[in-house]
């Protein structure tokens, strides 16, 4: 049978009452732990000094709080919380690029007498995120994103190293397969150039139209040559290195010169 | 990104948040705002016009995000017109768009956090005006809840959240009250009138009873100009009972309309 502390008590333990015994608190605080008819009672046998104390320390506590720097929101901080939908949105450009390049592998590894076809499709590899990545189309918040002081250039160029970074590892993976044999040179700095080609472009006419004509182009001037006569091109050969390194240079400083003209829309 | 300070983005004083001299603005291939004068100051103003009227494409303008075809503009006292630098007025502004595009994997406190860091907000002031700018919408319950679960009348107010997160001093609103059931509706009223206390708002409806309720100026315009800019009661008194409408505001917005079309048909 539970034997509850008389309110008495209750009320002297409370109040701190020195006459109260060591064994007596100690009992009062066991059953208390465990009796929640008890606490009431206790609860309602403060005296208006010991509420008054608990008012204070409370307002004191909240004014810290609001004094106080905010709590950070983890889920924000998580950078990849900010890219994760745009990470997303470019899978399936990622997947697409890689089934290309893929069936390029393949056709290099079957048909040993054409030049490398990943080498002759790396310039374009990374095009088609490109274009979706400064796409209203590809993007649900585009009219948000594109009036907020962020939107510009810094970010046109955030979201290409995203592309690039999702599209440079599978373009290796294609061209380290046996019979690619592609230099990483030639094959990453076309790469780098037809990118900044396309940003510095898309400042005239747009990225998206900028990445379909510069994918023609190279496709009619170059790819369907090389096929056609079975030989690499010349842009393509070691020798060609240094070029593709300058224009690469060239075209992202004009493309940076050109900042101000990714800022808005001139029609809707 | 660079953060900026709060003195950067203190309010200044401007005789008019915006300001618009013979404004064009193409949407598409159509000049849908060809020649419009408009000035407006702190308050809450209420854009009125038919469909096609031009209404959305001058929001468009005002948020920085078309660039005008031809005229002048200002915002805050700073051009946004031909290669002006936007970054300065882009801190200041709030936009709703008409079609409020969203990200449905992300809760409401990441979109709205979302767009205070692309507003270049301090990053250490960014959770608690989040959850203000929640709150003040009425959708705390709803914080952490993602955007895809949401009905059409939250996603709205997610939208204005993420306008007001900022504390702008130029708020554009189009549509704000779609999707509203009525008790949302006066609760966005109060807000707006709590808004317009401080800042320039411009609110883009079909509803003449909310910018009746919600507004102290009214702005009407038609195919890309303006036609009328007056208060709420003025509007009131442009109509009789010949006209057609549920209210006196609602009849003198189609005697406004019915006058301008009689006298451009001439």
């Amino acid at each position: 049978m539970t034997t509850h502390p008389t309110l008495n008590d209750i009320d002297r333990y409370a109040d701190g009452d020195p006459g109260l015994d060591e064994a007596t608190v100690w009992s009062i605080e066991v059953h208390l732990e465990s009796c929640a008819d008890c606490r009431a009672r206790l609860a309602g046998s403060t005296t208006a000094e010991s509420r008054a104390l608990v008012a204070e320390v409370a307002a004191a506590v909240d004014r810290g709080i609001a004094a106080g720097p905010a709590p950070r929101s983890r889920a924000f901080f998580r950078t990849p919380v900010r890219q994760r939908w745009f990470v997303a949105a470019l899978l399936p450009w990622v997947a697409m690029t890689a089934g290309v390049l893929g069936s390029a592998a393949l056709l290099t590894y079957f048909l040993a007498e054409l030049p490398s076809i990943v080498l002759l499709l790396a310039p374009l590899a990374p095009l088609p995120g490109v274009a979706a990545a400064w796409s209203r189309r590809g993007d649900p918040a585009w009219e948000l994103i594109v009036g907020t002081p962020s939107a510009g250039l810094t970010m046109l160029l955030r979201r290409t190293a995203v592309v690039l970074v999702l599209v440079i590892p599978v373009l290796a993976a294609f061209a380290s397969l046996g019979a690619s044999r592609a230099n990483p040179a030639l094959m990453l700095l076309p790469c780098l150039a037809f990118t900044a080609a396309t940003l510095l472009l898309g400042s005239l006419v747009g990225v998206h139209r900028a990445a379909i004509g510069l994918m023609v182009a190279w496709a009619a001037a170059v790819v369907a040559p090389s096929l056609a006569t079975a030989e690499l091109p010349v842009l393509l050969e070691p020798a060609a290195t240094g070029g593709w390194a300058l224009v690469t240079v060239v075209l992202a400083a004009l493309t940076l010169l050109r900042a101000n003209s990714f800022r808005r829309l001139t029609s809707f | 990104m660079r953060a900026v300070s709060t003195v950067e983005t203190a309010a200044t004083i401007h005789p008019w948040a915006i300001h618009a001299e013979a404004l064009k603005v193409r949407a598409g291939r159509h000049l849908a705002v060809d020649g419009l004068d408009l000035s407006l100051g702190t308050g809450v103003h209420g854009l009125l016009g038919r469909n096609g009227a031009g209404k959305t494409t001058l929001m468009r303008a005002l948020a920085t995000v078309l660039k005008p075809a031809g005229g002048r503009l200002t915002l805050l006292g700073s051009s946004v017109d031909g290669r002006a630098d936007l970054r300065q007025a882009r801190r200041a502004l709030g936009y709703l768009p008409q079609h409020f595009g969203y990200y449905p994997r992300f809760t409401v406190r990441e979109f709205v956090s979302y767009l205070a860091w692309l507003k270049e907000m301090p990053k250490p002031d960014i959770p608690a005006a989040t959850q203000r700018a929640i709150d003040r919408v009425g959708l705390s319950a709803k914080a952490d809840a993602r955007l895809r679960t949401l009905s059409g009348g939250m996603l709205r107010r997610a939208g204005v959240a993420q306008a007001i997160v900022n504390d702008p001093q130029v708020l554009l609103l189009d549509e704000p009250t779609v999707g509203l059931d009525p008790e949302q509706r006066l609760d966005l009223r109060e807000l707006l009138r709590d808004l317009g206390t401080d800042a320039c708002v411009l609110v883009s409806t079909h509803l003449v009873e909310d910018v009746v309720a919600a507004c102290t100026e009214v702005v009407l315009i038609n195919e890309g100009r303006l036609v009328w800019q007056g208060t709420p009661a003025a509007l009131a008194e442009q109509g009789d009972e010949h006209h057609p409408g549920d209210s006196p505001a609602e009849r003198g917005y189609s005697a406004l309309l019915r006058r301008h079309l009689a006298e451009a048909a001439r």
